[in-house]
């Protein structure tokens, strides 16, 4: 057998620059060289790490205190991640302590802004702070009222439903970690839905994605959060019908 | 009419078809999440032992989702061939099953009820059959198709380029396209996911792949996955359309959700015919479909996600499509959960759209939140490779950056024809070999697509 030889520079190389893409990773044989195999093995780490991540809510909470808001800990239905991960319909409904817990706190505000793991809690421990700093002060400087903050194990987009009801708020914002990724698994969507109440459909909704400072940054989603809540509140709605106007919004 | 089995004094009973199909489907999220799995492991076996003796000639008089409400159900019924059927007229489910494995059941028979089976007997077959049952009688199955190169040969496997970018951007994609076909890969098709639906994005894509293909003379056909009605309207403006595409799924109710019915594929059917573009065959049609979609729409009617699936391919069957592609692992866990029920699902999804005819492709993947990796990939690629499988998907490194989930990767689809003795289909080999990207052995020359390269980076990417 010949000696081994050091495995050359990809001729692909030069392509690298147009893509993002894993192209130009070479081969061995017909297959991924070492390092480019355990490359993607740690990224997929990462995502699963990611999807498994708890919402440390006493860290948040210290964090949260700033706004001098109410905060309140909820929980969905679905008890555990490999529950929540099966049973999506679970994660979309508050428990009944949950339910309890609303039913004191009933405002009538404005905005609601609720805080839920979803697929990726790293998504929120890591973005959900910056975000807020920007966001909250500019909802209150346009006189919006905002309700107390809700902090959600175990939630999905929907959950946002039963607990803007259930508050009686105007207009409910949801926080949420995404499904990571392999290049991102700290992404964080933004979800706004006015009026809520259960039984809305994607569709009712507005979404900004890919919050996260190698995505949409901070200044520019809390900037298209305020611009969407303004509309929102103007023509009483959310959803496809907001989202025709999208081109005025900007990127 | 209702069936029933008993098992150490307990009676079991099932109320229909549709509800004892259920509870004989092999366990998977999706089902329960419907709240239509057998509640036990014993409730399981009796309905696949009840179903096991059911006369497939009751599936001719009991539907699962009625005539009157779902065109697919019509589509079924009217298009069933009786002269086809007779040959296994007298059968039970388990004695179909029995009949599939028989050495004498060869390619050619099997060929031969392809019309007289519905969707929801060959769902009830492969519910009480192994994986290596489901691998053996397809492997059995040939189904070819044709525009500018032949698919589907025994002793073939192709592979789909999808050289997806998140905004569209040509230069990416045309990056990761010359990639792709410097390792062989994209002879089912050039298949691109556009992020958005906008025409003008997707006739520059179309554009880009048709310039390519012209200049280089590659035996293959492109394709940009946008939405049917999409396409219709570029064929009216001449855009360079190859292959037609759209997602399917097993109800009509379903169906609606994606924006579409019968007629609208039809329509489609017939503008991409009109074109005449295929040069060794007119297969035009390009469909994905996926277990779960038509509870994901909420119009499942009641019936398993396996079973609306294999009612996907009675329409896929009706336009002869070239490629159809189950894209087993991208719905996510709450439908299928982990390794093992992707790899089931797309084994069973191959077999019954063999049976029937079509000529079936699987994404072998999965998304981060589902209990799988690339070692299930691995494993299900090989299965597949085995199990006669038309063609997969080609990625660059298993990462598909738009649609973020994980695929199979170039380097995976040269793999599995290295294990199995595989090659590409014949004018794309022909092709690759007198390109002096492979030899024909099938083995990569790595130096020879500088020349190529240099012809293709000066016009695609400066």
């Amino acid at each position: 057998m010949d000696k081994i030889t050091k495995p050359e520079v990809d001729p692909l190389s030069f392509l690298k620059e147009f893509t993002p893409a894993r192209i130009a990773i070479g081969s061995t044989g017909n297959s991924i060289p070492t390092k480019q195999s355990l490359e993607f093995k740690l990224a997929h780490a990462h995502a699963r790490d990611a999807v498994y991540s708890a919402m440390n809510n006493e860290l948040l909470i210290d964090d949260l205190q700033q706004f001098k808001l109410p905060i309140t800990q909820l929980r969905s239905q679905a008890v555990n991640r490999a529950q929540y991960l099966q049973r999506p319909d679970l994660g979309r409904l508050p428990d009944e302590r949950s339910i309890n817990q609303l039913a004191d706190q009933i405002t009538g505000d404005d905005v609601v802004i609720i805080i839920a793991d979803g697929l990726s809690a790293l998504a929120i421990h890591e973005n959900v702070m910056p975000l807020l700093s920007l966001l909250i002060p500019k909802l209150q400087s346009a006189k919006l009222k905002v309700a107390p903050l809700c902090l959600v194990q175990q939630g999905r987009v929907a959950i946002a439903d039963p607990i803007g009801d259930a508050l009686n708020a105007k207009l409910s914002i949801i926080l949420i970690g995404e499904r990571p990724g392999l290049s991102a698994a700290d992404s964080m969507g933004a979800y706004l839905t006015y009026n809520p109440k259960p039984g809305l459909k994607d569709n009712s909704r507005n979404c900004i994605s890919n919050i996260r400072p190698g995505g949409f940054n901070y200044v520019a989603a809390a900037d298209k959060i305020f611009y969407l809540v303004q509309e929102a509140f103007k023509r009483k709605l959310t959803g496809v019908e907001l989202k025709d106007n999208e081109g005025l919004l900007g990127e | 009419m209702s069936y029933q089995h008993t098992i150490s004094g307990k009676i079991y009973r099932f109320e229909s078809l549709r509800v004892l199909l259920a509870k004989a489907s092999p366990f998977r999220t999706g089902d329960a999440l419907a709240g239509l799995s057998a509640d036990t492991y014993e409730e399981r076996v009796a309905a696949q032992i009840t179903l096991a003796d059911v006369p497939l000639s009751t599936f001719l008089n009991e539907v699962v989702i009625s005539y009157e409400d779902d065109e697919v159900t019509r589509l079924i019924v009217d298009s069933h061939d009786p002269a086809a059927f007779q040959i296994i007229s007298h059968l039970t489910v388990g004695g179909l099953r029995d009949w599939l494995l028989k050495d004498e059941t060869d390619t050619a028979v099997l060929k031969g009820i392809a019309d007289g089976l519905t969707p929801e007997m060959v769902a009830a077959v492969s519910k009480i059959m192994r994986n290596q049952d489901l691998i053996a009688v397809a492997k059995k199955c040939e189904i070819i198709t044709r525009f500018r190169n032949t698919i589907g040969l025994k002793g073939r496997f192709a592979t789909r380029l999808q050289p997806n970018h998140p905004t569209d951007d040509p230069r990416g994609i045309a990056a990761s396209l010359i990639e792709g076909l410097l390792y062989g890969s994209g002879d089912a098709c050039i298949g691109i996911n556009p992020a958005t639906d906008s025409p003008a994005a997707v006739i520059k894509i179309l554009t880009l792949i048709d310039r390519l293909r012209q200049q280089f003379d590659i035996p293959t056909q492109s394709c940009v996955l946008s939405h049917v009605t999409t396409t219709i309207d570029l064929i009216n403006q001449n855009a360079p359309v190859d292959l037609c595409f759209q997602s399917i799924a097993g109800t009509q109710k379903a169906n609606n959700s994606f924006g579409i019915n019968l007629n609208i594929l039809e329509e489609a059917y017939s503008a991409t015919q009109s074109l005449n573009r295929g040069t060794v065959g007119s297969n035009a049609m390009y469909f994905e479909t996926g277990q779960g979609s038509a509870l994901s729409a909420n119009a499942h009617h009641g019936v398993d996600q396996q079973t609306c699936e294999v009612r996907a391919y009675a329409v896929a069957k009706k336009f002869k499509p070239l490629l159809v592609n189950t894209v087993v692992g991208f719905i996510g866990p709450e439908y299928l959960y982990d390794g093992k029920q992707i790899t089931r699902a797309a084994l069973e999804d191959h077999f019954c759209g063999k049976l029937l005819g079509l000529p079936m492709g699987v994404d072998v993947c999965y998304t981060n939140h589902a209990e799988a990796d690339q070692d299930d990939m691995d494993n299900l690629l090989t299965l597949l490779g085995v199990a006669g499988c038309n063609f997969i998907m080609g990625i660059p490194g298993s990462d598909d950056i738009m649609l973020n989930y994980q695929s199979t990767s170039f380097h995976d689809a040269l793999y599995v024809r290295k294990v199995l003795g595989l090659k590409p289909a014949p004018e794309f080999e022909q092709w690759l070999i007198k390109q002096g990207l492979f030899d024909d052995q099938g083995n990569r020359s790595a130096t020879a697509a500088a020349g190529l390269l240099k012809d293709m980076g000066g016009l695609w990417i400066k």
